[in-house]
């Protein structure tokens, strides 16, 4: 079999393609939740062959762009301090805070590093006894189980010199958020596959049931999400709105338990700002009192912060999809990947990097 | 309206890694500080220049800094000299002889140094191109990483062969003389113990034997180019500027391993954008494409040459456009800078 091959067939796209034309009759707006799905949508230019009714709004599932300023700020100050190690995946490195990225304080002589799994971090803080080793912990409920993972192996080998920053926001609190904003737009859900596969998609059921809203749990892959568009359209026109799997090779209904316990082993639901969002209620994840001691926040005192965003990005009505990239007035000028003046504009998953990437500009899409 | 930027977000009074990666951070800092401090060269910047009043010979320098310096595929010793033979070859010559430089850390094992040397001789012998003078410094311990190498070299072109990235034309048939991504993804997986480099090597390989398959083509040769740091996206990116010309890839003809594409989806890295150090894009006017693949094709270095795109008949000069898998088309931008730690 060759890698994904059968998710990527062009003739199968077009298929798909063609009976989307069929059931559409009418127009219909439906978010995709996660920032890895807006980047297959604009990469392969999906969003753009749709039936012309057929509108996708590109949801706030970027866990680099909802992470707050005042944690970015956090985990600045903290890498600023002498015998310091700060980790974190690549994208987080060029996140605008207030006054500088981490990658520009890398230059300036701060060690900052980028891993690719947290148990990295627990293998640096091991290798170097000396040094404070902490881990900037973001993400929605995909990446939990790896984080709850590295705390435990910390905690296994009595490390006292790593620690996380934990900026965990979950998936379905900021769904309900959207759909209880009166000026809400959406008509259906396209799920997050990935942390569906953790957590399964019950939680999904009374979203569904409240709000009347169809929600299909979606892969990643081209086809994936054209069939996930396809399950959604064909809810909205027979006048159902039930949770379905469109992503059964991953997805089980419970999800994996066993990854759900290590979260709940370290980690609690607390309240959580989402940049652009606002504080939503029990809608991220914060890690409990027997693991408390694992807390960067706890065991840096960086003072008072001053978190302030820049006024002209419109980073807050791009994650909830109340506008397009496009729309603002710094997009592809002021704000570019180069100088992102938010955080949409930098990681590959964010809404406006994805835009950029694709060279979507304001005039009309491509010819 | 302001135009300026309303947040001081970057620092840029430092370089930062990603000036050095082959994208548009460093041709920010090649056209504002050191082309203008060398009192500014005039036209395209090719992988290799015109000796002045030599109108037959070409010289090309490169500094080769990659950690690990051993990999699946080679190492840091036969990347230095495939590295600048290949920059030669895209100006249409054969290697006519290097120089090397080392730059050698304090502290590093003899034996590690040897097998550096021995492995870029024998790649030199391989390339049939003699070392003819070169240089060692050693510095106090952490002033370089292990060992840095530069490599120049000068190269002899072949008589009708004049590539040059500001030929490209219109009607031009794109044709690629191997699979992408599989250098800068093998260095990055065995720097970073990610795995991936247990099915894949790297591609460094010299290419002056293809171009000189390809020189009884002549003038219908229109443009070379090696794809290395910033990768495809970056070396189609320059051609379509220097050449103002509209260039279309077809996602469904870009050679991609399995491994490469994998390990891109899992690191979310585009392979467009990941380097090679073992393949060439080459222009080439329609009616001799099927010609030049058919040459590339007889070397084992190029048996695998697939035509990928186009340059359109019309269209707006200095961009690249993929026809993406589902039949839409999308902008291949020029990558923006650090991508991947130090690879070549």
């Amino acid at each position: 079999m060759k890698y994904l091959d059968e998710y990527r067939d062009p003739a199968l796209a077009r298929r798909l393609l063609a009976e989307l034309r069929r059931t559409a009759t009418r127009p219909w707006r439906i978010m995709e939740v996660c920032g890895g799905q807006t980047h297959t949508l604009v990469r392969q230019g999906i969003d753009e062959l749709l039936p012309a009714g057929i509108r996708m709004i590109h949801g706030p599932g970027c866990p680099v762009c909802v992470t707050p300023l005042e944690t970015l700020d956090r985990a600045m100050a903290i890498a600023a301090r002498p015998g310091v190690v700060l980790t974190s995946f690549g994208d987080m490195l060029r996140v605008p805070g207030t006054d500088t990225d981490l990658l520009s304080l890398r230059a300036r002589g701060a060690d900052v590093r980028v891993v690719y799994t947290p148990m990295d971090a627990v293998r640096i803080a091991r290798e170097r006894p000396e040094r404070e080793v902490v881990f900037l912990a973001v993400g929605f409920e995909t990446t939990a189980p790896a984080n709850a993972m590295a705390v435990l192996h910390a905690a296994r080998l009595g490390l006292a010199n790593f620690s996380m920053l934990v900026s965990h926001v979950l998936v379905p609190p900021a769904m309900t958020a959207l759909l209880d904003d009166p000026d809400c737009e959406v008509q259906a859900f396209l799920a997050a596959g990935h942390v569906c596969a953790v957590m399964g998609w019950d939680q999904y059921e009374p979203i569904a049931a409240r709000w009347r809203v169809p929600v299909v749990v979606t892969g990643f892959e081209p086809l994936d999400l054209l069939e996930g568009i396809l399950m959604a359209v064909t809810q909205l026109e027979q006048g159902r709105f039930e949770v379905e799997n469109q992503y059964v090779r991953a997805v089980r209904r419970q999800g994996n338990t066993e990854a759900q316990d290590a979260v709940r082993t370290v980690f609690r639901v607390t309240d959580r700002a989402w940049r652009g969002l606002g504080t939503l209620p029990a809608s991220g994840l914060e890690l409990t009192e027997a693991y408390e001691r694992f807390d960067a926040a706890h065991r840096f005192d960086v003072g008072g912060l001053r978190p302030a965003e820049d006024p002209e990005c419109i980073a807050g009505a791009v994650l909830t999809g109340a506008r397009l990239p496009t729309d603002c007035t710094a997009y592809g000028t002021r704000c570019t990947p180069r100088r992102p003046l938010g955080a949409p504009m930098v990681s590959a998953e964010g809404t406006c990097a994805a835009f950029h990437a694709a060279g979507r500009t304001k005039e009309a899409s491509l010819p | 309206m302001t135009t300026e930027c309303p947040a001081p977000h970057h620092e840029d009074d430092v370089v930062l890694l990603g000036h050095g990666a082959g994208g548009r951070l460093t041709a920010e800092l090649l056209d504002t500080l050191v082309l203008p401090s060398l009192a500014g060269q005039e036209g395209p910047l090719e992988d290799a220049a015109l000796l002045p009043g030599h109108p037959d010979l070409v010289v090309s320098t490169d500094s080769f800094v990659v950690h690990p310096l051993f990999f699946p595929g080679g190492d840091i010793g036969s990347l230095a000299v495939h590295g600048t033979v290949n920059d030669l070859a895209m100006r249409g010559a054969w290697p006519l002889a290097l120089s090397v430089a080392l730059i050698v850390e304090e502290g590093l094992p003899l034996p590690e140094l040897r097998s550096v040397l021995q492995s870029l001789g024998k790649a030199a012998r391989e390339a049939g191109v003699p070392v003819i003078t070169g240089d060692t410094k050693v510095v106090d311990r952490g002033a370089v990483d292990k060992v840095f190498i530069n490599t120049t070299g000068i190269g002899r072109r072949h008589p009708a062969l004049r590539p040059s990235a500001a030929l490209a034309r219109p009607g031009d048939a794109v044709l690629l003389s191997g699979p992408i991504g599989l250098h800068g993804i093998t260095v990055l997986s065995t720097r970073e113990g990610l795995g991936f480099e247990t099915g894949i090597a790297s591609d460094s390989r010299p290419l002056h034997r293809l171009v000189r398959a390809l020189a009884p083509l002549g003038a219908h040769v229109h443009t070379l180019r090696d794809p290395t740091r910033g990768g495809l996206a970056a070396a189609l990116n320059e051609i379509a500027r220097a050449a103002r010309a509209a260039v279309e890839i077809d996602e469904s003809a870009l050679p991609v391993p399995e491994a490469v594409a994998s390990a891109c989806d899992l690191l979310g890295l585009d392979p467009l954008t990941v380097a090679n150090e073992g393949c060439l894009v080459a222009f080439v006017g329609s009616a001799a494409a099927d010609q030049a693949l058919s040459a590339l094709r007889t070397l084992p270095e190029g048996r695998s040459a697939t035509r990928i795109g186009e340059v359109l008949p019309q269209g707006p000069g200095g961009r690249v456009t993929v026809r993406t898998l589902v039949g839409a088309r999308r902008v291949v931008d020029m990558p923006l800078g650090e991508q991947l730690p130090r690879i070549c």
